[in-house]
């Protein structure tokens, strides 16, 4: 056990204790870097912009991890009680498009969505618009739609596990015992398969709060989300003690009370460990 | 079995059809013959496909990616597999908060673990940003991944085969060698591609950590605000997920021919 663990102690542990100390600190570089300050803190706590953006970003990400958990439950419900021995095929079916590029599964929606893309190609064919332009682009639809449409096949995963591991004898169970099938569902099947809609929201949710590639690409200026904004201190604004704030902020206000809440993700539960 | 789902079968079809449009677009635009990515369609090409192998820059980026990603994934299985081991076959003193450590990385956003090295690279121990830097992320993301497909295999099959060993007087790492790696060789070959694919495509961690070498999401980002050089992009990315799929499929395949000979839940990464 002592290799992986050095390792994730080394290289996971470490940086973030190490960013929790550079919070501290009044500049990136130099003799700033050495001097304690709490003025960043001070500073994003007077920042009502960057607050507000912590939250509606969260807000996106609620958002997209629902709409993900709708649109992936039938799904894996399907392959999990009608798709027989073709089950398996077509789960990785649905998993490939998620281990094709990122970026370029990003840029496509760029392409579906923007002037002359599919989208107002379409509406122009039918006579319904004239080329509308970037209206359906940069704006935060379209970066709901590309999230949603990114973390489908990995939503699916774990609620088509949870549904495997029911008992299937607890089916015959409510049938026996007179459910009608839409009760059946509500009562037994969903109630067991909540662990997989958990993990499976949680999986979309806390990596989207903290997502700035999307909301860059097809958000725009209105699209933009706290990520975004972190980035800026790094990569531009050169603020890193600001930034390390920033994403302190990130991890303790959004993610650490659902960490708590949720028992850590059941992420062992969930592996059979 | 419960029942048959009616409209299970058609929502299956429109999702999936849903997943692969956009990926059969970029298809499409890569045969184009035009350097803006909009309709109308102007006509079939193979320019992009030929421009592709004089495109160095892009090339030299692949092979960045390569060597990070087989180097990283090579770390993260012997890691993960080792981790497996240690979590399915023993209970140890700290083994739920070792569990829940090797979980971090599957949840923490790609961002923070970014800046977080970032700074621990840079201001901590000093080293200068480099392959090596983005190799050294990606283990830590990927350990997890490699750790559950392991672990699930392992979990498949019974633990008397091993007690059988060392019944009949093998040791414990001759246990190991001869009996508990020969069987989970797929899972490991699964693991290793898994992670490989991971390491290929991860880019909003590895810009933080990335030198002057771009990797092939790094380069790919730099070229989407030009738009002449799209047609080049999309071009590869038709040949790169063409191939992906194809290691998929295989890693998937070895996967399912492991899980065929057990009864072990499904389980996901």
């Amino acid at each position: 056990m002592a290799p992986p663990s050095l390792w994730l102690v080394l290289l996971l542990v470490m940086p973030v204790v190490t960013m929790v100390l550079f919070t501290f600190r009044a500049g990136s570089f130099g003799q700033a870097a050495q001097q304690f300050t709490l003025n960043n803190y001070a500073a994003f706590l007077q920042n009502q912009p960057f607050q507000s953006l912590l939250a509606r970003s969260a807000g996106v990400a609620a958002i997209v991890a629902l709409l993900s958990v709708v649109l992936a439950y039938p799904v894996a419900y399907y392959l999990s009680f009608s798709a027989g021995s073709r089950r398996f095929t077509l789960l990785t079916l649905i998993i490939i498009p998620a281990w094709t590029s990122y970026l370029l599964r990003v840029l496509a929606w760029k392409i579906i969505l923007g002037s002359g893309g599919v989208l107002n190609t379409v509406l122009a064919s039918l006579g319904l618009a004239a080329d509308l332009g970037s209206l359906f682009l940069y704006n935060r639809t379209a970066v709901i739609i590309t999230l949603v449409y990114t973390w489908i096949p990995f939503v699916a995963l774990p609620i088509y596990a949870a549904l495997e591991r029911i008992e299937p004898s607890l089916f015959e169970a409510a049938r026996d015992l007179g459910a009608r099938p839409w009760n059946a569902f509500l009562r037994v099947t969903l109630p067991l398969s909540l662990p997989g809609v958990i993990a499976g929201f949680l999986f979309v949710f806390i990596p989207t709060v903290g997502e700035y590639v999307t909301p860059a690409l097809v958000g725009g200026p209105r699209g933009i989300m706290y990520g975004n904004l972190v980035q800026d201190q790094f990569l531009n604004a050169l603020n890193w003690p600001m930034g390390s704030v920033m994403s302190l902020a990130m991890l303790l206000g959004v993610l650490l009370p659902i960490l708590l809440f949720s028992r850590f993700v059941r992420l062992t539960e969930l592996a059979g460990l | 079995m419960l029942r048959r789902v009616p409209w299970g079968g058609l929502y299956f079809l429109v999702l999936t059809a849903f997943l692969y449009a956009p990926i059969l677009l970029l298809i499409v635009f890569s045969f184009n013959d035009s350097i803006l990515l909009t309709f109308p369609l102007r006509g079939f090409t193979l320019r992009w496909y030929q421009a592709l192998f004089e495109a160095d820059a892009l090339l030299g980026s692949v092979v960045n990616s390569l060597m990070v990603g087989v180097a990283s994934s090579l770390v993260a299985t012997v890691l993960g597999t080792m981790a497996a081991i240690g979590v399915v076959r023993f209970r140890f003193p700290g083994r739920d908060a070792f569990l829940a450590l090797a979980g971090v990385p599957l949840v923490i956003p790609a961002i923070v673990l970014g800046v977080a090295l970032l700074i621990l690279f840079r201001q901590l121990v000093d080293v200068q940003l480099s392959l090596w830097t983005i190799g050294l992320g990606h283990v830590v993301i990927n350990i997890p991944i490699a750790m559950l497909i392991v672990a699930s295999r392992l979990i498949g099959f019974e633990d008397n085969l091993e007690e059988a060993a060392m019944d009949l007087g093998a040791g414990f790492w001759e246990t190991q060698w001869r009996v508990t790696l020969p069987m989970s060789l797929p899972a490991l070959l699964a693991a290793f591609l898994t992670c490989f694919t991971t390491s290929f495509d991860e880019y909003a961690m590895s810009v933080f950590l990335a030198g002057t070498d771009p990797t092939l999401p790094i380069y790919l980002y730099s070229q989407l605000r030009f738009p002449r050089r799209l047609p080049h992009v999309v071009t590869l990315t038709a040949v790169l997920m063409t191939l992906s799929i194809g290691v998929l499929f295989v890693a998937e395949w070895l996967r399912r021919s492991g899980e065929r000979t057990s009864t072990a839940p499904e389980v996901t990464a």
